[in-house]
């Protein structure tokens, strides 16, 4: 196959694997958002999410309803967060809410193999991960019809998020809630009910995310770890911007894909780990608040 | 009055001061042991990302000590144990170690950390302490050298060897070694020891047999292959040999493969990489994998039926799942606790303690006393399920024999019987070129076997 | 009634710029060194070598994890990544300069760690907080990455993993596990000193400076390229140190895995329970960390048994791990290091009340 349409094969295979660590990154950048808290525990709840979800199918319900408790599942999780680990640190520094987050991952992987056991299990969502036979006919590209899918997905949600938060009056409470919370609760906006929208927001772009994942590769422990894939992803997106995580996912995943075949042969391979990390060190030496973050104004 | 200033000090100090005052309880607590109980130490690895395959071989395990306890021990000697978490983990292992290591005024005689980083942490302490490592299918192969490696034993075949019958099976595949010619072959591993150890058996076979040998590394936990898989399409690879860990790496293959139109017939997993675990969350497109077994899966077996009955009768069975009872984990569990039984009763015979407990010395000598041929196979129940071998003074490996499997969409169908390598003496001088290096390092004195 | 100030008279600046200035602290610390010391002949040999060795060695990391974060204030997940660096740099010297004393070894492994982390703390200039910590997770990743890519650092090994020498000082070996503790006793201690005192002098303070607002300090005359590179350096070498004694005292083998992103977690932890800030508080935390997972393992398998499974004993270990940091993190965020002081402040007044 030539050589320009295998580039083309794997910088677009790097754009759609981007979305879905934008996917991921989507749930830090809403509790960041909404919160100023540093979700560590967002990896932990994508899996906790998706478990559960195959879990009851197991039990027997089938798709349409497993997928409504769940979410609620996911509220609860988010309720019990807010109420119980968040409340109570209401005014420490964010090292102590990230140490808190990281403790609550811990309690949720916990709980997950606990509740389901440890067995990994199979999704199956019906779109059939392989590759798209007309573009496979003209191109000679392989693209899978799963994260083509996924794509879509992820930018649809991120669309409808970023006009929830700037179009709507929720959307508003949301942002001034972020802002100042003293200074949201005096005008009367409803803190605890806004808090619970957000996590249970949150849990849902956990278990969408979660759901894709886990049809790519299987529901198991290890994607606790695509938490990790996403971090860079929030760097250079900034932790507060929705269209930023896409725009940051779609960076994040063509460089490391492109680095992998092209850059990696020549340093032995294995380069994925720690070059999208470099990269958003890169990034924010330029621009210390990410691509589309806040300028972040200190007072002296 | 209860306040809550009081409350802050209180509760971390009584979880402190808890924590201080059990350490010392338990460690120097003498448990109440009598003498006719054999101790084991089992590091099992029941959480975290290779729990699948932690709970499986594990629970196979305690199943079969459970199970020789029901039977009346061994000549007499009930068996019991304890476990302790390691979360396949390097430090956890070592401290799990040092933990199990002494009940009471019994030491534990045999290790089995399941897994090759688990071996390393502890290799170097077992001539020390008279613990044998049973490496069963993992860790350092040149231990094989028992020169060398006294305490150190790999009773089913390690990874040199297993590479050598795959090439050799794959060569029978493609119509005999000269079709090998010009061939590529892909060897996608986890970017770790374990994932190159068969890199230098590889890389001398495909210098004999003339075929391209690309090396393509997954960094952990390998939940996305597209970049490796793209590179093999490109590269036009004929077979892919992979050498994964962790169900996440091993499922994400097969449905990489997939996307890529690459057939899962040309692909060869590695023992610790093929199992249902892996091969089920990958759903139909793992159709066609071949995998290598040092432990054949399947309830037939005499032993298993009999632990089914038995065990899982009375609702002793340690998994909870019994469903998992003869999968590839389980299988392998039971048969590596077979082998500590059989050295056990080796002990207790050549050291003339038929009846009684013996300590690490006696257990090494009845371990490299191991004879099991077929006819002790069919005795214990397991002729099939585990290759015949014979250990020595200075061979502390087992048959390095292995059968092709394949999965079918639903269970793994034996391809072969136990083929062996084809040049054993080739990979042998290359174990002993190997522990020698490591005996010159640490001058250390081989050992003379007869 | 016992600690009390009352009777102590500081005559000279010396007497007045001690770090213990009540005599009966400088008892306390006396009593204490002498029985660390002489610990080895009543402890039986699993307490030395898989609590007491681990325990010192991870504070000492947990030490330069603190300077770091608690004194200067740099959100930092690397740890374990310059550990790793400390371990390979000292099996690499002293399998290539033969004859080198072992501790001459680790302190310079200790500097090559301090090396890596002024290349890895120049980001620090110009980002900071969460980014920062997020930023330095590509140090841990490349580094671990590399060491275990490139062949020279395991010596070429085959299987990648590398077995830690002896430790040979003075003609001597430190083999037994109470030599090897007196080992990493005297370095710990040392150590432990030079940090205490590094920390209430001027560096100390222009850590903190650094810390409370940095640009303030600027302002007043800080270098701020200095001194948050030097915090970088000092921790770097406190973890390098540590990283080298890890493998060479407790683990005896040097593998690149075992320095992963888990381990550098655990030392977070490790400072923030004990206390950020504070040199007491890497002791008391690197304790509480280590002990807890054996201790809630024990408890688990002594109070149930054989009678639950042990999955989900392991995973209920995992659950009450998350609860009891949490826990602590809501009663007593400032650590046990805040603990201890309002004990020693409680022991100033007793037997009265205020």
């Amino acid at each position: 196959m030539p050589d320009f349409w295998f580039f083309l094969e794997v910088l677009v295979g790097g754009l759609l694997s981007g979305t879905m660590y934008a996917l991921v990154a989507l749930g830090f950048v809403l509790i960041y958002k909404a919160s100023s808290v540093f979700n560590f525990a967002q990896g932990a709840m994508v899996f906790f999410a998706v478990l559960s979800f195959v879990g009851f199918m197991e039990l027997g319900l089938p798709f349409w309803a497993a997928l409504p408790v769940t979410v609620g599942l996911m509220i609860l999780v988010g309720m019990g967060t807010e109420r119980f680990v968040l409340r109570p640190l209401v005014n420490q520094s964010e090292d102590t809410l990230l140490m808190a987050t990281i403790g609550l991952a811990f309690v949720i992987e916990g709980v997950a193999q606990l509740a389901w056991g440890v067995d990994v299990r199979r999704l199956d969502l019906g779109i059939r991960d392989e590759p798209i036979n007309w573009v496979m006919d003209n191109t000679g590209m392989l693209i899978s019809q799963l994260d083509v899918t996924a794509a879509v997905v992820a930018g649809i949600m991120v669309a409808a998020l970023a006009l929830l938060f700037s179009h709507t009056k929720v959307g508003r409470g949301l942002r001034a809630v972020a802002d100042d919370h003293a200074a949201a609760l005096s005008i009367g906006i409803p803190l605890k009910h806004i808090w619970m929208l957000v996590w249970a927001t949150a849990g849902v772009v956990a278990l969408v995310a979660g759901m894709l994942w886990g049809a790519r590769s299987g529901v198991q422990f290890a994607l606790v770890w695509v938490a990790l894939k996403a971090l860079p992803v929030l760097i250079i997106g900034g932790f507060t911007s929705v269209p930023g995580v896409i725009l940051a996912g779609l960076i994040v995943g063509a460089f490391e894909k492109l680095g992998e075949v092209f850059i990696g042969p020549f340093v032995g391979g294995g380069i994925e780990g720690w070059a999208p990390y470099m990269l958003a060190v890169l990034f924010l030496l330029i621009r210390p608040e990410g691509l589309f973050g806040e300028k972040i104004i200190r007072r002296v | 009055m209860l306040t809550d200033k009081m409350l802050r000090r209180v509760v971390p100090a009584i979880s402190a001061a808890a924590t201080f005052i059990a350490i010392a309880a338990t460690s120097t607590a003498a448990m109440a042991q009598e003498s006719q109980e054999q101790y084991f130490g089992i590091p099992s690895s029941r959480v975290g990302p290779y729990s699948a395959m932690g709970t499986g071989y594990y629970g196979g395990i305690i199943d079969y000590l459970n199970y020789v306890n029901m039977k009346g021990g061994v000549n007499g000697v009930k068996l019991t144990y304890d476990e302790c978490e390691t979360e396949y983990n390097a430090a956890r292992t070592v401290e799990c170690y040092q933990r199990l290591l002494n009940k009471g005024d019994q030491k534990m005689v045999v290790f089995d950390t399941l897994g090759t980083p688990g071996a390393y942490a502890v290799i170097g302490r077992m001539a020390q302490d008279h613990v044998v490592l049973a490496q069963y299918g993992y860790g350092r192969t040149d231990a094989a050298d028992g020169r060398v490696w006294p305490w150190v034993f790999n009773a089913a075949g390690h990874y040199w060897g297993q590479i050598a019958v795959k090439m050799n099976y794959i060569a029978e595949k493609e119509g005999g070694v000269d079709k090998m010619k010009g061939k590529t072959i892909v060897h996608l591993h986890i970017d770790t020891a374990y994932g190159r150890e068969p890199l230098p058996a590889m890389r001398q076979i495909a210098k004999d047999w003339d075929f391209k040998l690309i090396e393509i590394a997954v960094p952990a936990p390998g939940l996305e292959q597209q970049s490796q898989w793209l590179q093999i399409r490109k590269e036009k690879a004929d077979w892919v040999t992979f050498w994964g860990a962790g169900s996440g790496m091993n499922s994400t293959a097969i449905t990489t493969a997939a996307r890529v139109g690459f057939p899962r017939e040309k692909m060869f997993y590695v023992t610790f990489g093929g199992a249902e675990e892996d091969m089920i969350p990958a759903g139909d497109a793992a159709k066609g994998t071949y995998v290598a077994a040092n432990a054949a899966p399947g309830r037939d077996y005499p032993l298993i039926a009999d632990i089914l009955k038995v065990v899982y009768g009375v609702g002793k069975g340690n998994m909870q799942n019994p469903e998992r009872v003869g999968t590839v984990y389980y299988n392998r569990g039971v048969g590596a606790a077979a082998m500590w039984i059989e050295a056990l009763r080796n002990a207790q015979k050549i050291h003339n303690k038929v009846g009684k407990t013996v300590n690490g010395d006696e257990f090494r000598d009845g371990y490299e006393a191991l004879d099991i041929t077929d006819d002790k196979l069919k005795e214990i129940g397991i002729l099939g399920m585990s290759a015949p071998f014979k250990m020595s003074c200075a061979k502390h490996d087992g048959s390095e024999r292995f059968k092709v499997m394949q999965w079918d969409g639903k269970k793994f169908q034996i391809l072969t019987d136990w083929v062996a390598a084809p040049d054993p003496a080739f990979i042998r001088k290359l174990i002993e070129d190997s522990a020698a290096k490591y005996a010159a390092e640490n001058n250390i004195t081989p050992r003379p076997c007869s | 009634m016992l600690y009390r100030e009352a009777g102590q008279f500081r005559t000279s600046y010396a007497q007045d710029s001690q770090i213990f200035p009540l005599r009966q602290d400088r008892v306390g610390i006396f009593i204490i060194l002498t029985a660390a010391v002489m610990l080895p002949f009543v402890a039986n040999s699993y307490w030395l070598s898989a609590i007491l060795v681990p325990w010192l060695v991870l504070s000492l990391v947990a030490l330069g994890q603190n300077i770091l974060m608690g004194y200067a204030g740099q959100l930092s997940l690397g740890s374990a990544g310059f550990m790793a660096v400390g371990a390979f740099a000292c099996y690499n010297l002293i399998l290539r300069i033969d004859g080198i004393p072992f501790v001459v070894a680790v302190a310079l492994s200790g500097v090559c760690a301090a090396l890596v982390g002024i290349v890895f703390g120049l980001p620090s200039l110009r980002i900071r907080g969460l980014y920062l910590a997020v930023a330095t997770l590509a140090s841990q990743f490349f580094i671990v990455w590399a060491l275990d890519k490139f062949g020279w650092f395991k010596n070429y090994d085959p299987a990648g993993v590398i077995t830690a020498q002896p430790i040979v000082m003075f003609g001597h070996n430190f083999a037994t596990p109470r030599e090897k503790y007196w080992v990493v006793l005297a370095i710990v201690a040392v150590l432990a000193l030079l940090a205490k005192n590094m920390a209430r002098g001027s560096v100390g303070r222009g850590w903190m400076a650094v810390r409370d607002m940095d640009v303030a300090a600027e302002v007043m005359g800080f270098s701020l390229l200095r001194t948050k590179l030097q915090a970088f350096a000092i921790s770097s070498f406190y973890c390098g140190v540590g990283g080298a004694l890890f493998a060479f005292a407790y683990l005896q083998t040097v593998e690149p895995s075992a320095f992963g992103i888990d381990l550098s977690f655990r030392i977070l932890f490790m400072v923030i329970i004990g206390g950020l800030g504070t040199i007491m508080g890497s002791f008391l935390g690197a304790g509480f960390i280590l002990l807890m997972p054996i201790f809630l393992n024990i408890f688990f398998h002594t109070v149930f048994g054989k009678s639950v499974d042990a999955t989900i004993t392991s995973a209920l270990e995992q659950v009450i791990f998350g609860v009891m940091i949490i826990m602590f993190l809501i009663f007593e965020p400032l650590g046990l290091a805040r603990l201890w002081q309002l004990t020693k402040e409680r022991l100033r007044l007793w037997p009265f009340k205020h």
